[in-house]
């Protein structure tokens, strides 16, 4: 798995793909749980709505921003992927896109439009939220069934696209759990055990499929001795699921003690689905057919890009930590004052 | 058949898309730096006139962030759906500018963005100043890179090409490329004239509807100075900008002025229909050898026609004349009414200076000096920024034509094979999309200020507390 770091053309190709690995995984995180606050949006009352906006409202541009991050070192890194993988995802990219465009804009329309705009505005919210959350899950499926376009694998990315939008809700939901007080945790929490189904079949549809689809990754898992060394990822991640069913079956804690926990383990569950999944497509960058070492861009200006981003990628990190600390505790409703 | 159905489809989808996006950044570039000023005057002076309009503008920036943030994604993704052969040409270029964009510039604004907004009654005074400034130094630093890909797209230089694809030789020669510094100068004024303007137009449509507090005084003589200081230097810097066409990009020029036929002391076309066929201009109007004075400084210097860019067989190796000579006009027009507005509401503030209600001695400009006519004019202005910068860039973009980037790679080698119908079927939606949300933005725009004008936007500020607001509710629940 570890490239020669004595060839450029070799470790820089794996740099990329590493750093564009994190950024979809840093995406698929924080972009989730803003797009689960929108699709858990209607089934909150009014007021408890201007409370979920708050406490995904200072964040949720940032968030985005690592979508843009991952699809540029796509297109910066790997050009011939980008194109190869976009153009076959003509329609769900667009309906995306659409969904992104109609939630970014709501979230600030609803807020300063006439207040009688602001039942459609905040339908526009969920609409676009759930939009995004779809495509993205139909894009996962079509990418897991190697781009192939049978009706078969557009069964199968309806499917990961219904799984993805439930997991986004679910991850929405422990959010709230931390960043609300009262009725609203109450619900969030509910919530989180009710959508916590999306999440288990979701990885189970993945880890089941990917082997099917590719002998190469069938053997890839479960040949000798690398079903050993790979045992820990469904382990792992069996247990997180059973300790966040019955952490939600509890919450809230009395004094709210732990209630970051659901998230954090969240986080941590989606962390090891995409592990696993990175495994399974490495070297691939377009399924079967492109590896990230013939996809990739001329040396000389990926170590260009490489020396910016040894600098600033930590400097991002250390104020994305800065924002998210300022903002910290209880959301409440936003104010420009 | 097929493939051209498609690649004017794309193109459409791509002008519409990047002509929807330029809107919002140009506004949010200066309103940035001109939020910055406000919170600096704020500091300075404990003056809340200065923090009523910071919080009036804050949203208006809000709203223009998030319709930039959202077109932009989108841009950035049309680049895989319908131009592939651009990234794989030449990627190796335009890919570690677009990644410094987003390392240097997307990450900074849109973190600091949240403190800028929310953080007021959360972090110290000088952090929120500290987030006002990132941010904009963030939206010009975005400017910056995407200005540096664009110019080298018009004046490439700094690689060499091997088996078809792009390779970098100089990166100072590829960021310092002939075009950039005036093409980004031109940007950057064009930003903050588009911004001086909404900021005059929107103040004059508050103060037309009867708002006379002093945040609206100060704002309106902010809007009309940034207007008044800026419309000169932008067209001497937009003369600069021409020579340097004129060098490296001579068929734009020649398109630009309407001129077929090379000759010295080449006529100004004040008016004119091109047309191609006859490759002549119907029913011009023309001031004799002004054309060349302007391009060369010299009344008989000589221009080069379009003539001089035709294949053997007879294809242009010129852009289509027609929109490059239209969009030139609008946005010369546009710039000449700019100057006389806003020259017109300085000279009447000025004389009539006497007329300040307030009775302060020491003023030298009185909004009440200005005559309704000029009050009047300067509303629909609010939005002249916008057409001058898209007549601009069409004059320019459009002036690159037959080449995506000039003399390597042609628009037409990059499209994608989609099916046409499906192009259209996504760029149909789109444009209902941009329309239905221009319509939402300027009908916000116009709520925003007759609720400002009104009073009711929830102040009730006391700012004694070192730079910390207690303020009564003013949440974007309300």
């Amino acid at each position: 798995m570890l490239p020669d770091f004595a060839n450029p053309a070799d470790w820089l190709p794996w740099t990329f793909a590493s750093l564009m690995g994190l950024s979809i995984l840093i995406y698929v995180v924080l972009d989730g749980f803003d797009l689960g606050v929108g699709i858990l949006f209607p089934l909150a009352e009014p007021a408890e709505q201007d409370r979920m906006i708050g406490s995904i409202g200072p964040f949720w541009d940032a968030n985005e921003t690592w979508l843009v991050l991952a699809v540029g070192l796509l297109l910066v890194a790997f050009p011939q992927a980008h194109g190869m993988i976009l153009s076959t995802l003509y329609l769900p990219v667009f309906v995306m896109l659409v969904g992104l465009i109609l939630r970014g804009v709501a979230f600030e329309f609803r807020a300063k439009a006439h207040a009688r705009h602001k039942q459609l505005w905040n339908r526009l919210f969920f609409t676009g939220s759930l939009m995004t959350a779809l495509a993205q899950g139909f894009m996962l499926g079509l990418y897991i069934m190697g781009l192939e376009q049978t009706l078969a694998t557009y069964a199968f990315a309806t499917l990961t696209a219904v799984f993805l939008a439930v997991g986004y809700s679910f991850i929405g939901a422990t959010w709230l759990v931390h960043k609300t007080e009262g009725a609203l945790q109450w619900k969030s929490v509910r919530w989180g055990r009710e959508s916590l189904w999306g999440v288990i079949l979701g990885i189970g549809a993945v880890s089941l499929a990917t082997p099917l689809v590719s002998t190469r990754i069938f053997d890839k898992w479960l040949a000798a001795p690398q079903v050993f060394y790979l045992s820990p990822l469904p382990i792992l991640s069996g247990l997180a699921i059973v300790w966040l069913w019955r952490m939600l079956r509890a919450m809230p804690f009395a004094e709210d003690r732990r209630s970051w926990l659901p998230f954090a383990v969240s986080t941590g569950l989606f962390a090891l689905a995409y592990i696993g999944m990175a495994y399974s497509f490495y070297p691939y960058v377009v399924p079967e057919q492109l590896t990230i070492y013939e996809a990739a861009a001329a040396p000389e200006s990926l170590l260009i890009i490489l020396i910016g981003a040894v600098f600033v990628i930590p400097t991002i990190l250390g104020y994305s930590i800065l924002a998210y600390t300022i903002f910290r505790g209880k959301a409440t409703e936003l104010r420009y004052d | 058949m097929e493939t051209l159905d498609t690649l004017i489809l794309s193109r459409i989808q791509f002008a519409a898309n990047i002509s929807f996006h330029i809107l919002f950044p140009t506004i949010t570039i200066a309103l940035g730096w001109v939020l910055f000023f406000f919170r600096v005057r704020f500091a300075q002076t404990q003056d809340d006139k200065w923090m009523a309009a910071y919080r009036f503008w804050v949203k208006v920036f809000a709203l223009s962030f998030a319709m930039g943030v959202v077109s932009g994604i989108t841009m950035s993704f049309q680049f895989g759906t319908n131009w592939p052969g651009f990234m794989e040409t030449v990627g190796n270029i335009a890919g570690p500018l677009l990644a410094y964009e987003v390392m240097t510039a997307f990450f900074l604004e849109a973190v600091f963005i949240g403190i800028m907004l929310f953080g007021f009654s959360r972090v110290p005074g000088w952090l929120h100043m500290l987030a006002t400034f990132l941010v904009a130094f963030g939206t010009t630093m975005s400017a910056f890179w995407i200005i540096v890909l664009n110019s080298w797209m018009h004046t490439p230089q700094g690689f060499e090409m091997i088996d078809g694809v792009a390779h970098a030789t100089s990166w100072v020669e590829i960021i310092f490329n002939p075009s950039m510094p005036y093409r980004f100068a031109h940007m950057m004024l064009a930003s903050f004239l588009t911004v001086g303007f909404l900021v005059a137009g929107v103040s004059a449509f508050r103060w037309l509807i009867g708002d006379r507090s002093r945040e609206v005084r100060a704002m309106l003589k902010t809007g009309v100075a940034i207007g008044a200081l800026l419309i000169p230097v932008q067209i001497f810097m937009g003369d600069l900008h021409g020579l340097n066409t004129k060098e490296y990009q001579p068929a734009k020029v020649a398109a630009m002025e309407g001129l077929w036929e090379t000759q010295e002391g080449a006529p100004l076309v004040l008016f004119g229909i091109p047309d191609e066929e006859a490759r002549e201009n119907r029913h011009a109007i023309e001031i004799p050898g002004l054309a060349s004075f302007i391009l060369t400084h010299e009344w008989d210097g000589e221009l080069t026609g379009l003539n001089d860019f035709v294949a053997e067989d007879g294809t242009a190796l010129h852009p289509p004349v027609a929109p490059v000579f239209w969009s030139f006009r609008v946005m010369v027009g546009t710039g000449v009414a700019m100057l006389l507005l806003s020259w017109a509401a300085v000279w009447f503030m000025w004389r009539r200076r006497d007329r300040h209600e307030g009775q302060i001695a020491g003023h030298w400009f009185a909004v009440e000096g200005l005559p309704k006519p000029i009050l009047y004019a300067l509303v629909p202005m609010a939005f002249s920024g916008w057409v001058a910068t898209l007549a601009g860039w069409y004059t320019t973009e459009i002036g690159r034509q037959p080449w995506l980037v000039q003399g390597v790679m042609t628009t037409e080698m990059a499209v994608a094979e989609v099916p046409a119908p499906m192009v259209l079927g996504t760029l149909v939606t789109y444009l209902a999309i941009y329309a239905a949300l221009l319509l939402a933005y300027i009908g916000v725009i116009a709520y925003l200020a007759r609720k400002a004008a009104r009073g009711d936007d929830g102040r009730a500020i006391d700012m004694s507390h070192s730079g910390k607001a207690q303020v009564a509710a003013l949440s974007p629940a309300e």
